[in-house]
């Protein structure tokens, strides 16, 4: 028999979830608020005393593990040539390495912007730039002006693999501690991920954990191994792709709403159909977006932002609620959980938005072309309408009574023709919050972590 | 090895030309970047950028290939590659028209080289051999 202590140092709690390997479950869950401005150990130790409390025995544990995004979570800046290319493979590469990605630029940067990238207390810059054997003339100009700058951010160079050997010069000469992965884009359109996130999450565990405070908890547990969205996203495909004979669920689309951001998550095949016309940078099977302007609280101005003054009105003459008001007391008041129906209605309102606008931006899009050969699909972005089944996860929508009606806004409600989102899927929500820790299990028992997502998800409606 | 971009402007879907230019100019020890049918100017010269391509390849078979390029050198200025060399070819225009007429329209929008219909790829690829300098 053997027990596996999950942990997941969140920027509010740290979670702690149980796992028995023998009753192959979850046997108890426990959490804090998270202390890495003090000591990260003191949330983790009274977590522990609950844990213990509700297992009625103080368990051994054979392995302890745990993912992070405390202090910030991981911030990265991606920088590439082209928008929609370099710049876009080299964000979703951050994306999919479970970072945080405020700053994104393109082309040639200017003395503000490598000044913005300071002072934001980024923790890795990925420079990116070029197809393989293309243009090189911007990415040398880039990493130089960041050596001139006195740049000492941690700096991946993931560009156009032919001015490999000029980027280290410019390395040493400017002491920047650079790093090396494949190119983001080798051909255009072509996107390569593993390589970049393979050297961020090792950059993570060697320096970000230890500048943040959290690798003192090494000292009490085996390892903090990933930052807790790539830990979700590993998880998500898990569950959809399966393990060996345990099979999977098939493709999914996940939700994950939250004070600061709402992350979607989509683990499909870009398409299933063969009479459209794929246009755009190739799209990753496991794809995470994160909208850090959609958010339940803290970003609760970023939704008011993306209202139309149509829509504003709207919602006040279908509910009788003054958003903008409502809008304006959260975002002041983040910690403040609804206390009545009418708080409830407005939480439900702002997680109907996030889901809604933050599909928007993750679905594709197909456009109807009409050709002398007759009418033509041109699809960019992923196809999503075929999927059948959309996961929930994050407070607002497994504490809500209704949960099903915030999901119900990742499908086409407000037809928009043009969107490929989910058509008909079933919902289900994640009730136990067990997504990052089985992200986590997954790397150590892919199969036990797989059954027990299976086990817990919900099924609603 | 030089880069070539490659592709079908606007509304168009005829593919067989492109993949034998793709193939004619691979044989040739050109790095192909072919982005393929239903492309726009921003495509093109987007690919060009990222791989350093001294030339861009524009097909057009459907016969709107005039309005399709139209501003396509004033974008290469504006996207910093002024200079990158801009070849046309294929049912470029509507109807049958003076091709030496034709030719003039597509040099004064900016277009290096414009080929006719049934122009055969290996004149095509003598010019870009001059025009590299190879």
């Amino acid at each position: 028999m053997a027990h596996i202590l999950l942990i997941d140092f969140g920027s509010t709690f740290t979670k702690l979830t149980a796992v028995c390997t023998t009753k192959q479950d979850v046997i108890g869950s426990a959490s804090h608020f998270t202390t890495v401005d003090t000591d990260i150990r003191i949330g983790y130790h009274n977590a522990l005393d609950e844990l213990t409390k509700r297992l009625g025995f103080k368990p051994s544990f054979d392995e302890v593990i745990a993912c992070s995004s405390a202090a910030g979570g991981l911030k990265m800046a991606a920088i590439g040539l082209i928008e929609e290319l370099t710049v876009e493979a080299a964000k979703r590469v951050c994306l999919g390495a479970g970072a945080k990605v405020d700053l994104v630029y393109s082309h040639h940067l200017n003395k503000s912007e490598v000044r913005e990238i300071v002072e934001h207390k980024t923790d890795i810059i990925l420079l990116a730039g070029g197809a393989d054997g293309g243009n090189s003339e911007c990415v040398l100009f880039n990493a130089r002006l960041l050596g001139q700058m006195g740049v000492k951010i941690p700096i991946i160079y993931a560009g156009n693999k032919s001015c490999i050997d000029e980027i280290e010069e410019i390395f040493t000469e400017f002491s920047i501690d650079g790093y090396f992965a494949e190119n983001v884009m080798p051909k255009i359109n072509q996107l390569n991920i593993h390589s970049a996130r393979e050297r961020i999450r090792l950059l993570f565990l060697e320096k970000i954990i230890e500048a943040k405070g959290i690798k003192m908890i090494e000292s009490e547990i085996d390892k903090v191994i990933l930052p807790t969205p790539e830990a979700v996203l590993q998880a998500a495909t898990l569950l959809a792709k399966g393990y060996g004979v345990e099979q999977g669920i098939g493709e999914i689309v996940m939700v994950d709403i939250g004070g600061a951001t709402t992350d979607m998550y989509s683990i499909s095949h870009p398409t299933r159909r063969g009479d459209v016309v794929l246009h755009g940078l190739e799209e990753p099977f496991a794809k995470r977006t994160v909208e850090g302007d959609l958010g339940m609280r803290y970003s609760a101005k970023g939704i008011l932002k993306s209202l139309s003054k149509e829509e504003i009105h709207s919602i006040k003459q279908s509910s009788g609620i003054d958003i903008e008001a409502e809008i304006n007391y959260l975002s002041n008041h983040v910690d403040a959980l609804p206390q009545s129906e009418h708080q409830e209605v407005v939480d439900t309102i702002l997680a109907q938005l996030c889901t809604y606008k933050a599909m928007s931006r993750h679905a594709g899009k197909m456009e109807e072309v009409y050709t002398p050969l007759g009418k033509v699909y041109n699809q960019t972005g992923k196809d999503l309408s075929m999927i059948e089944t959309v996961i929930g996860t994050g407070g607002v929508v497994i504490n809500s009574k209704n949960p099903t009606e915030i999901l119900a806004h990742a499908t086409n409600i407000h037809h928009h023709p043009f969107e490929l989102r989910p058509e008909k899927p079933r919902y289900y929500l994640d009730k136990d919050y067990l997504m990052s820790a089985m992200g986590l299990l997954s790397q150590k028992e892919p199969i036990l972590a797989l059954q027990i997502m299976k086990k817990h998800l919900l099924p609603l409606n | 090895m030089k880069s070539i971009v490659i592709g079908v402007i606007g509304a168009d879907v005829h593919a067989v030309g492109n993949k034998i230019i793709e193939y004619t100019l691979q044989n040739a020890g050109y790095n192909v970047v072919n982005i393929g049918v239903l492309s726009s100017q921003e495509d093109f010269i987007n690919a060009a950028i990222e791989t350093n391509a001294p030339l861009i390849m524009v097909s057009s078979l459907y016969g709107h290939g005039e309005i399709d390029c139209r501003g396509m050198r004033d974008k290469c200025i504006e996207a910093g590659i002024p200079h990158v060399l801009l070849y046309v070819g294929g049912n470029i225009v509507v109807g049958k028209q003076d091709f030496d007429e034709v030719k003039k329209r597509f040099y004064a929008m900016g277009f290096n080289r414009v080929y006719g219909p049934g122009t055969n790829i290996d004149t095509a690829l003598s010019d870009i051999k001059e025009d590299l300098g190879e």
